[in-house]
Formats: structure tokens, sequence, C-alpha cells
């Protein structure tokens, strides 16, 4: 406790929860949740000190599933890197391989031809649906309806998955998207397999948010649970739905206009109360609105090459100097930084993780809170372990 | 938004001495970054999180970077008197040879931190902190203080660098765990010979301590 103490003085503009004091008599009870709790969605820790049901305090610890990807980055050529970066977000594979070629694209200056750019925002998009839409399947099934509401998700990400396979080889390690464009192009039977796809997903969101809005017990279990502040979310790094949940607008995607997302008309989702429930309906308003970019895309997609053929791929040297590219993955800002010395490799290769740096605030979302709504809170910030740990 | 040569004047009439750096980027991206002294570092940060125009409320990536001590070869022209034999008569003559030095630049590490605007939407501002050296001056100001996303990414270069942030509230490792000793980040970082050197008295496992000892000894062959 004393730790925490000096924190709340000491530091100016931390904003942090009054620190809860224990009622009553007896000892704090220290339970270590995880790294093999069914809810931590991997290996990952939280030690908790609880007063009866109440959260005193909540220490996350990481690394077990830390494998350092940055290292191993930086012994290997650029293009080499690529299909790792699939194991990092293994949901999204698609935004993970954007936001390093984005990167890389900066760093060089290199052109990604019209059709490239179409491709990679319908993969990244229909990444995001299919992102989201497990991510409300596992809220329902932390909060006890076990396996069947999951499965509804992963039935349309099946679909998804699907066609990955049929584009990419793979269905979740892709290794699709190269530095100026894409690896391979899409047929005409692709686009028309995809529009299929998209055109039956709405039906799919409107059964599956029926399940969730008028749901007596998850609203009861969500509302004014897990609050996070719209300043402290700024202040914390918050990034991505769990930001915009907070009432906060700010969307890469409008904001760094990356890739050609001015070109798509849609609107960016905010919620009110900051607590599970905004969270949760967050993403089933993005899935909505990326249904309406997808549709654009696959409308407006141009006939092209999806790579310049001049481009160099292998034995590639960018010039010395530094990058930052981002984009607006499903879980939040997805960054990578390069330096380049002139080499094949890079010189320095780090990844912004977005679970990683979401998760600064989960202590204050979830002091005083009762113990079975921190699994609630934890689900809410939609992490995956092989990005936090790397 | 401001370019950096305008922010860099913005900062030094809000900070006196601030001693800021621009640090020119060769590359396309055109994201040419700051240099602060460690010495001003958080009231400069403080000023550019604060400032009206600036707003950059949101810290996005912090990140650590290795420069070890280079060896760097240079020719340098030396000019020295000789004592040479011209047409059989000794004399001093004046002669300017090229002879290649070495000397060793200094390493130290970096700390790098990208500045957003979620308020006005601009960014990155870049802002970049050199250490002394890489041994026992590694301190730097954690800007945790102002920045809570700052928190874990400062405790991961703590963690893989070996930065030291002072003011930080809870410096601790992040992904290895607290016995560990290195920072595998570095560039000269080598692995250890057995990551679990636990002697137990099986002996198989004592064959091997014994082995792991005579290796940290130097006695023996090296496999």
């Amino acid at each position: 406790m004393a730790v925490a103490d000096q924190k709340t003085e000491k530091l100016e503009g931390w904003n942090r929860p009054p620190l809860i004091e224990p009622d009553g008599e007896g000892e704090l009870l220290e339970v270590a949740m995880g790294p093999h709790h069914p809810s931590t969605h991997g290996v990952f820790r939280m030690d908790v000190a609880l007063d009866g049901e109440r959260v005193i305090r909540l220490k996350p610890v990481f690394g077990y599933l830390h494998r350092n990807h940055e290292k191993l980055a930086e012994g290997m050529t650029y293009l080499a890197s690529m299909p790792f970066t699939d194991r990092l977000d293994y949901m999204c594979p698609m935004t993970n391989n954007w936001a390093y070629a984005i990167a890389v694209e900066k760093l060089t200056g290199q052109e990604v031809p019209e059709r490239a750019q179409y491709l990679r925002v319908i993969l990244g998009e229909l990444t995001r649906v299919v992102n989201h839409a497990s991510a409300v399947g596992f809220l329902i099934q932390e909060m006890g309806a076990s396996g069947t509401p999951l499965m509804y998700a992963f039935k349309e990400r099946e679909k998804v998955l699907d066609l990955f396979e049929a584009l990419t080889g793979a269905r979740m390690m892709v290794n699709y998207m190269r530095f100026g464009g894409c690896r391979v192009d899409a047929t005409a039977a692709w686009l028309d397999a995809t529009r299929k796809v998209v055109a039956g997903l709405p039906k799919f969101v409107d059964e599956f948010e029926s399940l969730l809005t008028g749901n007596e017990i998850l609203m009861a279990r969500t509302q004014g649970v897990g609050i996070l502040r719209p300043e402290l979310a700024v202040n914390a790094g918050v990034t991505g739905p769990m930001l915009r949940a907070t009432g906060v607008n700010y969307d890469i995607r409008k904001v760094d206009h990356y890739g050609i997302y001015d070109r798509f008309n849609f609107r960016v989702p905010l919620g009110d109360h900051g607590d599970v429930y905004d969270r949760f309906m967050i993403r089933f308003l993005e899935i909505r609105e990326s249904l309406k970019i997808l549709e654009q895309a696959l409308k407006d997609i141009p006939a092209g090459p999806v790579m310049d053929p001049k481009a160099k791929i292998r034995g590639f040297r960018p010039k010395p100097g530094e990058a930052y590219g981002r984009i607006e993955a499903p879980k939040g800002e997805l960054g990578f930084y390069l330096i380049s010395d002139g080499g094949p490799n890079p010189y320095r290769y780090r990844i912004r993780p977005p679970s990683l740096i979401n998760l600064t605030i989960l202590e204050d979302m979830c002091l005083g809170q009762n113990v079975a709504d921190v699994v609630l809170i934890f689900g809410s910030v939609d992490i995956v372990l092989g990005e936090v740990d790397r | 938004m401001k370019t950096v040569e305008e922010i860099k004047a913005a900062i030094e009439a809000a900070v006196p001495d601030a001693g800021v750096e621009i640090v020119p980027n060769p590359s396309v991206s055109g994201q040419h970054s700051l240099r602060l002294q460690p010495s001003h570092a958080f009231q400069v940060a403080k000023f550019l999180r604060d400032d009206a125009e600036l707003a950059l409320d949101f810290l996005s990536n912090a990140t650590g970077v290795d420069w070890p001590d280079k060896e760097i070869s240079e020719k340098v022209k030396v000019t020295r008197t000789v004592t040479k034999t011209v047409d059989g008569v000794e004399q001093q003559v004046e002669e300017t040879v090229e002879e290649t030095k070495k000397r060793v630049a200094p390493g130290c590490l970096e700390a790098v931190y990208h500045l957003f605007s979620v308020a006005k939407g601009h960014g990155p501002v870049v802002i970049r902190m050199k250490t002394v050296n890489r041994t026992d001056q590694v301190e730097l100001p954690s800007l945790t203080p102002l920045w809570r996303a700052a928190e874990f990414q400062e405790r991961e270069i703590f963690d893989l660098f070996g930065i030291v942030f002072t003011g930080h509230p809870d410096l601790r490792r992040l992904l290895m765990w607290d016995e560990f000793k290195d920072h595998p980040m570095r560039r000269d970082y080598v692995e250890p010979d057995d990551f679990e050197y636990e002697p137990t008295p099986h002996d198989e496992v004592l064959v091997r301590a014994q082995a792991h000892k005579n290796r940290e000894q130097g006695i023996g062959n090296r496999e």
C-alpha cells in the first residue's frame, strides 16, 4: 500500500482513483489470477489483493510469452520479419502486415498501386469485423454463457478466414503484404465470394446485437463497471475502441488518412460513459461502419497491378534514417518504429503494441470493483498476449 | 503543425538554456527529432504537453536505442621532420604522411518518444535523450509523471536496454523475470550458456554443473 500511496502523492497528472482502504477486519487475500486462468486469453497473470470481494490492488505481470521479436527482427532482413508480424496479434494478421509495410514505405518512400490500396482496405476491414465479433463473443463467454455465443461469432470468422486462405494460402499466418503492395492479386471469383460474405454480415450483426443490447443480465453486469475517464485515457495512451468508448474522437483512419481512407464515407462511433457496456457497443457500431467501407471498396476496386513490378523486394537497403508508421488496428494504434543504418537489416525495430499500452490503466479500472468484474473489465480491453509480450 | 525549427524556438522561449538540438532525419519520412538535455528534459516535455498551440497530450511510443562504442578509422595527415640523406648530405626534411588513426567514439543509450496531439490531431513530434555512457551513467529523467502511457514502456526500456529512469514510480523489469541480470536488447548481449542453471544432486546434472563452472572460470575446453 505504501508504494501506491507515494504514487498518488508524488506524481501530477496521474488521475488515479482514490485509494481504496479495506474496511472491516481481517487480512487481505492475495490471489494470483493466471498465468493459466481461463479468462486471461493466454498466459498472463494479475496479482490481485482482495478485501472480501473488492479489489484493493492489482498488478499485472507480463512476459510469459516473451520471445524478443524485436531482437530477432534486428538480425534478419526487412522482408524476413514480415511473416513474424503475423504472430503478434494472431487474431488480426492482416493489420499487422499493413502497419509494418506502412512503416517501411515511410522509410523508403515507395508508392503503393491503387488496387493494392483497395485490397489492403478490404482485408483490414474484414479483420476488424472478425476481431470485434470475436471480442464480443468472448465477453459473453466470460459472463458465463459458455460456448454458444462465441461460436456464433466464430461461424462468421470462419467464412472470413476461408477468404484469407483462398487469397493467401493460410488462414491466420497470412504473410500477405509487401513493401509497396501486396503479394498476390485477388481474382474476380475471390472478389465475388467476398461480396457474398459481406452481404451476409449485416444479418449476423443484427442477430448478434439482439443478444447483447436487450439482455438484462448483460446490462446489469456491464453498465457502470470499469469506468475509464477520457482525460486519463488520453494521458495513458489508450487507443482504439477503448479510447472512443470514453467519448474521445480519435481514429487514426480519420486523423492520418493513411492508405485511401479519405475516399470512403464512414463515421467514428463514440461512447459516452466509458464503461464495459460502451466498449462493446462501440465494437458493434464499428463493425457496421466497417461493413460500409467494405461495400464501397468492393464496388470501386479498380483493375491494375498490386505491386510495382520493378520494386526491389529482396536485398533492399533503405537509406539511413528512421520512420514511425502507424495504423488503426482493431485493438488500437499499432505502430512500427524503424531505424536504418543503410544495411540490409533494420538497426532498430520497435513495435508499439496497442494491447500492452491499453493495459496501463487496468488497475485504475479494477480498483474497488468486485473480483468477478475484473474478468469482464480485462476482457473488454481486448488483448492478445502474442502482442503484449512480443 | 509547427516545424521542428519553430518548436525549437518555442521551447527556447519558454525554457531558457534548454539546449535543444535538432537531429535531422535524412530519410523520406521527414520525421526530424529534437534532442533534449536530460537536465531540462522534464520542463521541456511539460511545456510540450501543456502549450496551447502544440498540446501534445498523447505519448504514443517510447523506446530505447543502443549505440555501442564504435571504432572509427580516420586518415589523418601528419607532418613530421625526418632526417634524410639527400645528395650525400644529411638534412632535416619536412614530410607529410597519411596515417590511419583509430579512435573509439564512446557509445550511449538513447530513449526516443513519439508525441501526438489528440486535441489538435497532429504529430508526431519526436524527442530523444542520450545517456552519458552505457555502463554506469545511464540515468535519464522519467516522463511517466507527465504521460502515464510511458509507465510500461519505460519499464520495458529499463528491462531490455538498462536505462534507469529517475522519477519513475515503479521501475521493475517488465518482460524478463526479476532475477535476470543482463539487458537483452543491447547489441553486445551474449546469451548465458544455461538459462536454467541450478545444481541438483543428480549425477548428470552435477556433471553439467561442473562443466558450467569450468566454462565460467575458463578451465578446460570451450565447446
